[in-house]
């Protein structure tokens, strides 16, 4: 609705040209300060952190203890035929049971607190980028497509979530085992060990480098999947539409774009990102052929002794299974990674400017308006109002009159401060508006627009919207007014039928009749309304006159509107042209100038009468 | 995944090459501690550091045939799954778009978008994983069952009573987690929807201040999220620890069984040794058995997503029929009865016939019926009762892109894409410069000679204006030289002056194509050769401007208000 062409956004997001035609949004976030962040999100939980690494230590321990208990068993049997140890073989395996079970428990407990950790997490992020969201200014929607957002508050979240709960898990275990099994080595052949010193960190720079290869990759998997969901939300949207114009298989080329972009763009991430697994084992077989290798020469030297060549070789074994899983992780984590940069670019998307600090609640509205001096464009260079000055007394009416597309509803914008002006200012009550809380402004006025909006609930909820605590009495008493208590009644479950999103059975003119519905139940001092009735038909727009001069009476009310009868009724009327208000006054003023208004006038008298 | 089979299918011998790779992968990899057993049990012993070093080089090459190998087929798995899921998103994109209005009503665009893109991601994760993770794990299982079983049968039974308890868990845990997974995915189109609303809605929602409320509504589908994400972690994450556990509790009573055995002679304490060996690669099995068990919940869910719409019975079939005969109306409704919900019609018994070049105009209030005709002439729905024929032939008879190829229509409230000016005026169709062109003329488009062909239009058309939307609208509806053009309360936002020049135009230009027009202004239908006057989806009154004025009460009173000196509605 705004009339802003070509706003490229100067706030913090910025616009990636993607596919030529299409845009999405994606981070300029740091590697690391994308941990950092996550940092955050796991700290808001640090108790279920710390009771995870607590048990994820313990359950590894445990499964280090394990092996050690039957072997203790399988000595005491390792004897001649009839003089196995018994009670020592059922102590054992009594210790066994237990071990083993706690170990069982411990494992389940540990996963269920990485699935609490990581869904809280996950609704967090959830939470906050709807959260800003709600925050952020008008143009940021009319920007980007609504899937494309979809697309990082479900997609890129979950997979977020999905890393989280299986990944980091792993990681836990990993470090724990890693550690142990390094110790153990240590213990047993430290100079084997230097053998490691040479593929640690040959692992580590390989993973890194890998890292720095793959994480594009997946940023890219995030952005085209998020055109594509941007793609298909609008093109469902339409799809009546493209139906009509049998242009089915003409979109349906255009998906397949789209698609093929998303499924190349996920298969080279994949492809890509599962070369680290292979990798980061054939290092871990290398280092263990050398071990072999090295170790058999240093036992022929007779400085190893078998034993302990052989029990090296099993944990070195143990070692290289959760350096390979840990490899795996991290270039899993990237995917994680390239959609919390999509996250965090959400969140972080400049919101409307906060109200001042000392900003004031605006209440015992009189609603006198005033607009002194103000400029405003929605590009720089491209003004689209220059030095207006205007007064609405409290209850007058102003009509806002000029041909489509003059940016009438430019006007609106700023008096809701959806956009705030260039210069000059906005004042209500003799207050500039950017003194004042947004919300008290926004409630201050009622607004009937010309698109429509209802939402995915019962009819008496989407009436009572504007006024929590309604009763049904007072719902049925606005229906009654906007007339259209006559079609509720009709539908079979009344005022508690559900509006479904597509809506097809509710023509447009009903859904303008349910707004103003809506509208009347406000108390708010000052009205808008923006060609409020164009899809009502005129007899039952006469019938709800009555109750529409109810809900101006002593409001001060701004109106858009090419239906004469009010134009003259106003008490004031801003005429405008290609973007200036190019005189304003009264309805005989302006006649008697025979200016633009004049002329509007008479061609529109013309044709009605004609 | 077993209603989606037939887009496994012609990629059956590529998945069967894929999996074979890395069949031999992991035998490769099960040959390196193979080997390293025979450097350290045989080679060591017999001092052999030729024989050492061959040994060890045979382990370097099966790390490096491992590593290629596998590097080569995980390509391979994503490359598959890649080319399924395009084609499934292919076919689902197509089906969604092809429904019709009543089905993708009661699907909501909500859940087909989540469909289309996350259940049909989650069947490519699947499908790749499954090919990458699920041959290694039974065949570590197989090769250690029949280790152990060629060792000692009778120990072996012991662990393998055991895997039907696995088996049991396992069946358990995927017959929870599906639905719930399903229930996952349902919920996520709740929150789709949420968050749709509250983009479409951003202005309404802050002037009314109810950014907090969508808060409260968003956190509550949000928690709801959570929570069954939560139920179905719960669930599956069962699998892992008690499969272990019950594995590890086999293996106390192999120890205990081994040792009355070894006790009488029966087995050496080697084996017990051994056992505990195969059992440790037999429990990693397991647990990679069990881990493609919950890929497997959470992909079925989503398969069955995606099936249940590609199930969807075309709902409006074409019939047989006779071709277009050459004297009949152009178009005809005879007997017309129609309801959206079944319950209540919306229009009665209605009947009216129009020839080849006129103009029909349907008037009444709102709500009472004047796009239901629009919808069942366009064939989105099919009448209750009666028939529609254009050219003589029913149009249940007429292929849809045959009768859709002669509209040209706008909606109340139509669909602007974004992209530029031409774009929308060419919406898909291979039209020349000049008749896209042409059609911004006719509708006294402008702002677009002004703007230029090339200028963008914003998500939903949001940097035009009400007018400048319709018009560009009615230039896409005119670009096509539609055979029937349809405007649906398509010029309610011009100014009544432009609403003139472009019932003039028309007039001019389309003197042949057969015209519809709904509206609420009786100057938009005064010339027009038929109008009806519908209220409540009965018919009050049929025929020309004059005709009515004398006929029809309603009517008149219609044009009273509007043209009635100086009484005009506000």
């Amino acid at each position: 609705m705004a009339q802003n062409p070509n706003v490229i956004g100067g706030g913090r997001y910025t616009r990636m040209e993607a596919s030529g035609d299409r845009r999405s949004f994606r981070g300029k976030v740091s590697a690391g300060s994308v941990l950092r962040r996550l940092w955050q999100y796991l700290g808001r939980n640090r108790f279920l952190l710390v009771l995870a690494i607590v048990l994820s230590i313990s359950s590894s321990l445990l499964g280090l203890y394990g092996p050690k208990l039957s072997g203790q068993a399988i000595n005491a049997i390792d004897v001649p035929a009839g003089q196995v140890d018994f009670p020592t073989v059922f102590r054992c395996a009594g210790l066994m049971v237990v071990f083993y079970l706690a170990s069982g428990v411990l494992t389940y407990g540990l996963n269920i607190v990485m699935i609490y950790l990581s869904r809280r997490v996950a609704r967090q992020m959830r939470h906050d980028v709807f959260e800003n969201l709600t925050a952020l200014p008008v143009k940021f929607f009319d920007d980007y497509q609504t899937g494309d957002i979809i697309s990082v508050i479900t997609y890129d979240v979950d997979t977020v979530n999905q890393s989280l709960s299986t990944d980091l898990l792993q990681l836990l275990q990993s470090v724990v085992t890693v550690v142990v099994s390094f110790f153990m080595m240590l213990s047993i052949a430290p100079k084997l060990v230097s053998i490691f010193l040479f593929t640690i960190p040959l692992t580590i720079l390989f993973t890194r480098w890998l890292t720095r290869r793959v994480r594009p990759l997946f940023r890219r998997r995030s952005t085209k999947l998020g055109l594509l969901n941007g793609f298909v939300e609008e093109m469902l949207s339409g799809q009546k539409t493209i139906r009509v114009y049998g242009q089915e298989e003409a979109v349906l080329e255009k998906f397949d774009e789209k698609n093929q972009e998303a499924v190349d763009a996920y298969t080279i991430a994949e492809a890509n990102g599962t070369i680290t697994g292979p990798s980061v084992n054939f290092i871990n077989n290398v280092s263990l052929a050398l071990v072999c290798i090295f170790g058999s020469m240093l036992f022929l030297r007779g400085q190893v002794r078998l034993g302990d060549l052989s029990s090296f070789v099993q944990y070195s074994r143990k070692f290289s299974g959760p350096i390979n899983e840990m490899a795996n992780i991290i270039a899993e984590l990237q995917s994680a990674f390239a959609a919390m940069e999509r996250v965090f670019s959400l969140i972080d998307a400049e919101p409307e400017p906060a109200d001042l600090p000392q900003a004031e609640v605006l209440d015992h509205v009189q609603g006198d308006v005033r607009l002194e001096n103000v400029s405003f464009s929605y590009n720089p260079g491209q003004p689209i109002i220059t030095d207006l000055s205007f007064h609405a007394k409290p209850g007058s009416l102003t009509a806002i009159v000029g041909p489509t597309g003059a940016g009438k509803t430019t006007i609106i914008n700023l008096l809701m401060r959806f956009y705030d002006v260039d210069s000059g200012a906005v004042l209500v009550d003799g207050k500039d508006i950017r003194t004042l809380t947004r919300d008290s402004l926004r409630r201050a006025y009622s607004m009937v627009l010309q698109d429509t909006w209802l939402f995915h609930g019962t009819i008496f909820d989407n009436l009572a919207y504007g006024k929590p605590g309604a009763t049904l009495e007072q719902v049925v008493a606005a229906a009654k007014s906007a007339h259209i208590h006559g079609y509720i009644s009709r539908l079979p479950q009344g005022y508690d039928t559900v509006l479904s999103d597509n809506g097809t059975s509710i023509s447009k003119g009903q859904k303008q009749l349910l707004t103003i519905a809506r509208a009347m139940l406000l108390d708010a001092q000052m009205l808008i309304l923006d060609e409020a009735t164009s899809n009502v038909d005129t007899r039952t727009e006469q019938r709800i006159q009555a109750a529409m001069r109810r809900l101006m009476e002593g409001k001060t009310c701004f109106v858009i509107a090419h239906r004469l009868s009010t134009i003259r009724s106003a008490d004031h009327i801003l005429v405008l042209n290609q973007g200036q208000v190019v005189e304003q006054g009264t309805h005989e003023e302006l006649m008697a100038k025979q200016g633009f208004y004049w002329e509007l006038y008479q061609s529109q008298f013309e044709n009605q009468a004609g | 995944m077993g209603r989606l089979e037939a887009y496994l299918k012609p990629y059956f011998g590529y998945i069967a090459l894929t999996v074979t790779i890395k069949f031999l992968s992991a035998v490769a990899e099960l040959l390196i501690p193979y080997l390293m057993e025979i450097i350290l049990d045989e080679k060591v012993p017999a001092g052999d550091l030729g024989q050492i070093y061959i040994a060890g080089g045979w382990m370097l090459l099966c790390a490096v045939i491992c590593l290629v190998l596998n590097i080569v087929a995980n390509r391979m798995s994503a490359i598959s799954s890649g080319k399924i899921t395009r084609a499934i998103r292919h076919d689902l994109f197509f089906k969604l778009e092809t429904l019709s209005a009543r089905q993708l009503d009661h699907l909501t665009v909500s859940s087909a978008v989540s469909r289309l893109t996350s259940d049909t991601y989650n069947i490519n994760q699947f499908i790749a994983r499954i090919q990458r993770l699920g041959i290694r794990a039974p065949i570590l299982l197989i090769g250690g069952i029949a280790m152990m079983v060629s060792m000692d049968p009778v120990l072996s039974l012991v662990l393998i009573a055991l895997l039907p308890i696995i088996a049991l868990v396992v069946y358990y845990v995927t017959k929870t987690s599906v639905p719930l997974y399903t229930q996952q995915q349902g919920v996520l189109d709740n929150m789709v929807r949420t968050i749709q609303e509250n983009i479409t809605g951003i202005r309404v929602i802050k002037a009314l201040s109810k950014t907090d409320y969508e808060k409260r509504r968003f956190q509550s589908v949000n928690q709801e999220l959570t929570q069954v994400d939560e139920k179905a972690g719960f669930v599956t994450a069962l699998t892992n620890p008690s499969s272990t556990l019950v594995l590890n509790l086999g293996l106390t009573l192999v120890v205990i069984v081994g040792a009355f055995r070894v006790n009488s002679g029966a087995i050496l304490s080697g084996v017990i040794v051994a056992f505990l060996q195969y059992f440790i690669m037999i429990l990693n099995a397991m647990l990679g058995i069990t881990r493609i068990f919950v890929m497997y919940s959470k992909g079925q869910a989503s398969a069955n997503r995606v099936a249940d719409v590609l199930a969807l019975e075309e709902d409006l079939a074409v019939l047989p029929g006779q071709p277009p005969q050459k004297d009949a109306p152009h178009i005809e409704f005879r007997n017309v009865s129609f309801s959206y919900t079944g319950k209540g019609a919306v229009l009665h018994n209605l009947s009216f016939s129009l020839n080849h070049g006129q103009t029909l105009g349907i008037i009444g209030p709102t709500g009472c019926g004047k796009t239901t005709i629009v919808n069942l002439l366009l064939r989105l729905y099919d009448p209750d009762a009666g028939e529609i024929r254009i050219d003589g032939q029913d149009i249940r008879t007429i292929a849809p892109e045959v009768l859709r190829s002669k509209f040209g229509v706008v909606f109340q409230n139509d669909f602007v894409t974004e992209g530029t000016i031409s774009d929308n005026l060419r919406f898909f169709r291979p039209l020349s410069d000049e008749a896209i062109a042409a059609g911004a003329t006719f509708a006294q488009a402008d702002f677009v000679r002004e703007k230029g062909m090339d200028a963008p239009v914003q998500v939903r058309g949001n940097n035009l204006s009400g007018g400048q939307k319709q018009r560009l609208l009615i230039g896409r509806a005119l670009a096509g030289s539609p055979e029937i053009l349809i405007l649906d309360d398509a010029s309610s936002a011009l100014d009544y002056r432009t609403d003139a020049q472009l019932r003039k135009a028309l007039y001019q230009n389309f003197q042949n194509t057969t015209t519809v027009v709904v509206a609420q202004r009786v100057s938009s239908l005064r010339h027009a050769d038929l109008i009806l006057v519908l209220s409540d989806g009965a018919l009050l009154g049929a025929g020309t401007h004059e005709d009515l004025m004398r006929s029809c009460e309603e009517y008149r009173l219609i044009a009273q208000t509007q043209m009635g000196d100086g009484k005009e509605g506000a």
